[in-house]
């Protein structure tokens, strides 16, 4: 468990140390999609490190494998299409899908990390405070605001749009 | 209309929209006002452009919408394609089949839109994490990732919508680093589903997910909601989440971490 966060951590370090070389080295705008695909390719590279992700896949592959063999597709026509390793900042993750007259049917997990709960992690973040319901979003001193997706086009009506505007 | 905290230190804010929604950025700290936070700012919303570009299934040649209608395969997209497809369905197993990317979508193809963006806006931040003795909060309309280094400063407060009243707080929840993400109706109608049932959740008004990555306080929180009354019960279920769950009659409900006690 201990070397598969190790390993976690020096790919994200890894990623982050690309960003800052690239940000220091090429401008800003034009460049932004390159550090994103080389952050990638760099997972990749560092994919050689897979025996150390290697308990952490069993998890996705036991998973992936059920799915699979639940395969009772009725469509003859149903073609299986496996996705290259994909390194995300988690470890890699591979999906297997199904097509079937143009649409997906199915969809698998062949290896994903188990990197959904990072229980190591300490918890930076406190218990919600509830508020007394005759406070004003206006009063409560605030930083952001967190609800329902806010469009565009509802934007400037917003709680948020006031804090933004406070300051910008 | 006093939102600022006299004491608190000053803080440069940034706005702009991408896929339709507004994104802000709060930073405070040695880079807030300089060159680098406005490349890092770039950068970030350069991101999301790309995530668009390859997601969006408003645009009929985004790689999403090309491999709806089966025109290319999983190989031929970007890695980060299969990279979402493994948590959509990841999703859809740990919800025990609410949260099912495949099932809207005009041809009943793909739709994994309630994967990308909290998965989009966590590597958005990546390039804010470079900024050294800064400090941010990023937010996408609504679901938001913070970091805070300093350990003398105040955690940012993060203000949670009332869904019942959309000019009053449910609650306030101090996040030094990590994520909040809500799901609710109340803004663009009944867009969230329940995939077993084809229908709009009952009961539940909202459910806020504050967790370590926002990729998973968005699926969480999406997932919570589809699941309507099991909301709460469901997601206790799930580790190192905090979270609030106001339900259509008012009342409201607090999540403490199965990790601290009650």
């Amino acid at each position: 468990m201990k070397r598969i966060a190790f390993w976690a951590l020096s790919t994200i370090s890894a990623v982050v140390l690309l960003f800052g070389y690239h940000t220091s080295t090429s401008g800003a705008l034009t460049t932004a999609t390159t550090p994103i695909t080389s952050g990638t390719k760099s997972g990749g590279s560092a994919g050689s490190t897979t025996s150390g992700s290697g308990s952490g896949t069993g998890n996705g592959t036991g998973s992936g494998t059920d799915t699979g063999s639940g395969t009772g597709s009725p469509a003859k026509t149903t073609s299986k299409v496996t996705g290259a390793v994909a390194n995300t900042e988690w470890g890699p993750v591979q999906v297997q899908i199904d097509v079937a007259g143009g649409s997906i049917t199915q969809v698998s997990v062949l290896q994903y990390p188990a990197g959904n709960s990072r229980d190591d992690e300490i918890n930076s973040y406190a218990l919600p405070i509830l508020v007394d319901e005759t406070v004003q979003a206006q009063s409560a001193q605030i930083d952001m605001v967190s609800g329902a997706t806010v469009t565009s086009g509802g934007y400037l009506q917003s709680l948020q749009s006031a804090l933004d505007q406070a300051g910008l | 209309m006093t939102t600022a905290r006299p004491t608190a230190a000053p803080i440069r804010r940034y706005v702009d929209h991408v896929m339709g929604m507004p994104i802000s950025l709060a930073l405070r700290g040695r880079h807030q006002d300089d060159a680098a936070a406005r490349g890092a700012w770039a950068e970030a919303m350069a991101a999301l452009h790309d995530v668009d570009r390859v997601f969006s299934t408003y645009r009929p040649d985004s790689f999403i919408s090309r491999l709806a209608r089966g025109e290319v395969d999983v190989d031929a997209c970007p890695p980060e394609v299969a990279e979402v497809l493994g948590l959509a369905e990841l999703a859809r197993q740990q919800s025990g089949g609410a949260f099912d990317v495949r099932r809207a979508g005009p041809d009943g193809g793909l739709d994994p839109s309630g994967v990308v963006k909290g998965w989009a806006v966590e590597r958005a931040a990546r390039p804010l994490r470079v900024l050294a003795d800064t400090d941010f909060c990023l937010s996408a309309g609504g679901d938001l990732v913070c970091r805070t280094l300093d350990p003398m400063a105040p955690a940012w407060r993060i203000g949670i919508e009332d869904p019942h009243a959309l000019d009053r707080l449910t609650a306030v929840v101090p996040v030094r680093t990590g994520a909040v993400a809500t799901s609710a109706l109340t803004r663009r109608g009944a867009h969230i589903v329940d995939a077993r049932t084809g229908l709009t959740p009952e009961g539940v008004a909202s459910v806020t997910v504050v967790g370590h990555n926002l990729t998973w306080a968005d699926i969480d929180a999406t997932a919570a909601f589809a699941r309507g009354p099991d909301a709460l019960r469901w997601l206790a279920t799930r580790s190192g989440r905090t979270g609030i769950v106001v339900w259509a009659d008012g009342r409201v409900d607090t999540l403490a971490p199965s990790g601290l006690g009650s």
